[in-house]
C-alpha cells in the first residue's frame, strides 16, 4: 500500500518578477516500508521535495495524498499536527537543542503531541527511543558532550520518539566522516528492517548505495527511479579500515 | 500541546540563557523596587505628618488674630492686635466646651547661663498649655496658674536647651537670663521632635504669658490662642461659639468681617496630607517610568532571543508545535522573566525602604497592595512587551528557520 502518493505536484517560487519552477510535476509513489533516497544536483529540486515530502512546505499545484489523506489543502497548524504524529526529522546539521540533556531533546516532540501523555509516558518514551539508537547511558549528557555521531543519534531517538510512519532525513550524514556516516546507515538499515519508511535526501552516491531505491532529479523532474539490492552498512562496517591505517601499512612496506 | 510543558519549556529556555535572564530581570527589578520604595517613603511620610498633627494635641482650636482671608488676599497670621489675653480667659471661662485656652507670645531671644549662650524661641503660655499640646513634663514641673497670675519669673524648657546650654546636665533649679532677666527653671519638657515646618520644637523655653508679655516681648496681643475643646464631637460647635463670643467682645457690628480666625487642627492636617499625596503619586509615577524602561529592555532581549532562536523555533515548528504554541512559549517567557523581576523587586525594594526610611527617620511602611500592583504591573509588561517578539516568533517560516545559520 502506497504510504506517500504524489500527483502532478508543482512548486513555484515567485518574486516580484521571476518565477522559478522548483518542481515541475513530480508524479511518485512510496510504499510502506521503503527506504528510498533522492538524489539530485543542486538546483535540481531535491530540498523543495523534501520540503513537500515533510509537510513545511505546500505545492503550487498537485495532490499529495499522505497516510490517505491529501495534506496538499491542510492549514499551517494542522500540517504541524501531521508532522507531529507522523513524521519525524533527521537534519544534516543536527539541530539539537543547546545546553540540554539528550533526553529533554528527544523529548521535544512529544510536549507538542496532541495526545494526552503524563510526564512519566514522555520521559520513558525518551528513553527507550535513545536505547534504540544506542545511547541509553548518555541521557544526561549536553550536546556539546557528545561526539558528532552521537548527536546524530540523539536526534534519530528524536525523530522516531513520537513513533512516526515516515522518517524524514536531509543529507543526515552530510557533516559526518564515512565510518560514523556507515553507523547512521546501519541504524537506518535497521530501523527500515523494523517496518519504518525513510525518505533521504542525500548527494551521495556512496551513501544512496545502501537505500533500496534511488530517485535522482534534475531540474525539477524526476529523472530516474531504480529499485536494487542495497548494500548493507553493517557489513561495510565489519570490513572498515581505517584510512590512515592502510596508508601506513603502505608506507610500513616501502 | 501539553498545559505543563508550556511553563515548563518557557523556564527551560530562560535557564539556557541565565546571564542575559538575570540582566533582564534586573531592568525589572529595578523598576518594582523603586515603585514599592517610592510608595512605601510616600505613605511613610504621610503616616509621620499625620503624627506630627496629632502631636499638635487633641481636638485643638487654633485662633489667629486678624482675618487670614482680606478681599480674597490671604495675610500673615498674627499680623494683628486683636486678640487679648482676656479674649482667651473669656474663651476658657464662659464656653462649656473649651476646656483649656493659652494665649501666646513668641519671641526670638538669646539666652544666658555661666557663659554659654543660646538663640531660642521663647513662648509665653498659659499653665494649660502642655495639656493642650499633649506634652509631658519629663523632670520638674510645669508651673501654675498662680506663677502665671504673679507673672513669676519661672521656665519650662526644651530637650534641646538641656542639651546645648547645659550640656545635659540637670537644669532643674539652675537660672537662665534673658536680657538680665533671670528666669528659673523648674521643668524639662519631654523631647517632641521635627514640626510639620521643619522646625525643631524642642528648641523652646516656656514661660507663663504675663512673664512673656510685660518682661520679654514687649508686647499686648496674642499672637495665637491655643485651645482645646472637651470632646471631638464638640469641635464644631465650640468653633461656632468661640466666633460668637470674640464677635461680641470685639463688638463686631453683622456687616464687619471677623477680626480674627478660627482653624481646626483638622484644616492643618487635611493640607498637610494632601501635600504628601501628592508627592507619594508624584514619587510613584517617576518610579512607574523606570518600570516603563525596564518593560522596553524586556520587549528589546526578547526580539534579539527570537533572532538568535530562529534555528530553535524552526526546529519546534518542524517537530510539529503549532504557531500559537511557539507564540505562548515566548509570551510565558517573557512574563517569567517579568515575575521573577517582580519578586526581586519586591526583596529590593523592602530593603531599600528599610534602609531609607532607617536613615530619613520615617516609619517604614509596606503596602501589600504596592507590592500586589506592582507584581501585577510587571506582569502585565511581560505580556505587553513580550507580544510582538512572541508574535514574531510564531510567524516563522520553518523551512527559512530551519537553514538559518
Amino acid at each position: 500500500m502506497a504510504i506517500v502518493q504524489l500527483n502532478g505536484i508543482t512548486r513555484v517560487y515567485r518574486s516580484e518578477s521571476v518565477a522559478v519552477e522548483a518542481l515541475r510535476g513530480i508524479d511518485m509513489e512510496i510504499n510502506e516500508g521503503a527506504f528510498l533516497s533522492i538524489m539530485g544536483a543542486s538546483g535540481s529540486g531535491k530540498s523543495t521535495l523534501m520540503n513537500i515530502l515533510g509537510c513545511l512546505d505546500k505545492p503550487t499545484s498537485g495532490s499529495f495524498y499522505l497516510n490517505g489523506e491529501d495534506v496538499s489543502t491542510f492549514s499551517r497548524n494542522r500540517l504541524a499536527a501531521v508532522r507531529n504524529k507522523t513524521l519525524g526529522f533527521v537534519f544534516q546539521s543536527f539541530h539539537l537543542l543547546p545546553r540540554t540533556t539528550a533526553l529533554e531533546n528527544v523529548e521535544l516532540p512529544l510536549l507538542y503531541s496532541e495526545e494526552d501523555l503524563s510526564w512519566k509516558d514522555i520521559h520513558n518514551r525518551a528513553k527507550k527511543a535513545l536505547e534504540i539508537v544506542g545511547l541509553g547511558d548518555r541521557t544526561d549528557h549536553n550536546p556539546n558532550e557528545l561526539s558528532g555521531g552521537q548527536q546524530q543519534r540523539v536526534a534519530i531517538a528524536r525523530a522516531l520518539v513520537s513513533e512516526p510512519k515516515i522518517l524524514l532525513a536531509d543529507e543526515p550524514t552530510g557533516n559526518l566522516d564515512s565510518r560514523t556516516s556507515l553507523e547512521i546507515m546501519d541504524i537506518f538499515q535497521e530501523l527500515n528492517r523494523q517496518g519504518l519508511t525513510i525518505l533521504m535526501v542525500t548527494h551521495e552516491p556512496d551513501i544512496a548505495r545502501f537505500t533500496e531505491r534511488i530517485v535522482t532529479l534534475r531540474d525539477g523532474l524526476i529523472r530516474s527511479d531504480v529499485n536494487g539490492t542495497p548494500a548493507s552498512a553493517k557489513r561495510a562496517l565489519e570490513n572498515w579500515r581505517d584510512e590512515e591505517k592502510i596508508e601506513f601499512d603502505m608506507e610500513d612496506v616501502k | 500541546m501539553k498545559i505543563s510543558a508550556v511553563p515548563y519549556v518557557a523556564i527551560k529556555a530562560l535557564r539556557r540563557n541565565r546571564m542575559r535572564t538575570l540582566l533582564t530581570a534586573l531592568g525589572i527589578v529595578i523598576g518594582v523596587a523603586a515603585v514599592i520604595t517610592m510608595v512605601g517613603l510616600g505613605q511613610g511620610a504621610s503616616s509621620e505628618v499625620q503624627e506630627q498633627v496629632n502631636r499638635l494635641g487633641q481636638n485643638v482650636i487654633l485662633v489667629f488674630p486678624g482675618s487670614r482671608q482680606l478681599g480674597g488676599v490671604s495675610i500673615g497670621g498674627g499680623s494683628a492686635n486683636t486678640l487679648t489675653t482676656e479674649d482667651a480667659r473669656a474663651l476658657r471661662d464662659e464656653i462649656p466646651e473649651v476646656i483649656a485656652a493659652s494665649p501666646e507670645v513668641r519671641s526670638q531671644r538669646v539666652i544666658v547661663y555661666g557663659n554659654q549662650n543660646w538663640f531660642t524661641r521663647i513662648y509665653g503660655q498659659s499653665a494649660d498649655y502642655l495639656q493642650i499640646r499633649q506634652w509631658g513634663v519629663e523632670d520638674g514641673e510645669m508651673f501654675t496658674e498662680e506663677d502665671v497670675e504673679r507673672a513669676s519669673l519661672v521656665a519650662v524648657v526644651g530637650q534641646t536647651i538641656v542639651e546645648e546650654l547645659f550640656e545635659g546636665s540637670d537644669p532643674i533649679g539652675e537660672t537662665i537670663r534673658v536680657r538680665g532677666l533671670p528666669l528659673r527653671i523648674i521643668g524639662v519638657l519631654e523631647r517632641k521632635g521635627m514640626s510639620l515646618m521643619g522646625s525643631v520644637q524642642d528648641d523652646i523655653v516656656i514661660i507663663p504669658y504675663t512673664t512673656a508679655f510685660q518682661r520679654v516681648s514687649g508686647r499686648s496681643h496674642a499672637m495665637v490662642i491655643n485651645i482645646q475643646v472637651y470632646d471631638e464631637q464638640s469641635m464644631s460647635i465650640a468653633q461656632e461659639k468661640i466666633r460668637d463670643l470674640l464677635r461680641e467682645r470685639h463688638r463686631l457690628a453683622p456687616y464687619q468681617e471677623d477680626d480674627f480666625t478660627v482653624q481646626t487642627q483638622e484644616d492643618v492636617a487635611q493640607a498637610a496630607t494632601e501635600t504628601s499625596r501628592i508627592m507619594t503619586w508624584l514619587l510613584a509615577s517617576i518610579a512607574g517610568v523606570s518600570l516603563f524602561v525596564g518593560g522596553i529592555g524586556i520587549m528589546n532581549v526578547m526580539l534579539v532571543s527570537v533572532t538568535e532562536r530562529t534555528r530553535e523555533i524552526g526546529l519546534r515548528l518542524a517537530v510539529g508545535a503549532k504557531s500559537p504554541d511557539v507564540l505562548l512559549q515566548f509570551l510565558i517567557e517573557s512574563v517569567v522573566l517579568c515575575l521573577l523581576g517582580g519578586i526581586g523587586g519586591i526583596l529590593l525594594g523592602v530593603i531599600s525602604t528599610e534602609v531609607i526610611a532607617n536613615y530619613a527617620g520615617w516609619p517604614a511602611l509596606f503596602s501589600t497592595e504596592a507590592m500586589i500592583v506592582a507584581v501585577g504591573v510587571s506582569a502585565a509588561v511581560g505580556v505587553f512587551f513580550g507580544f510582538y517578539p512572541a508574535w514574531k516568533a510564531s510567524r516563522l517560516d520553518p523551512i527559512v528557520a530551519l537553514r538559518q545559520e
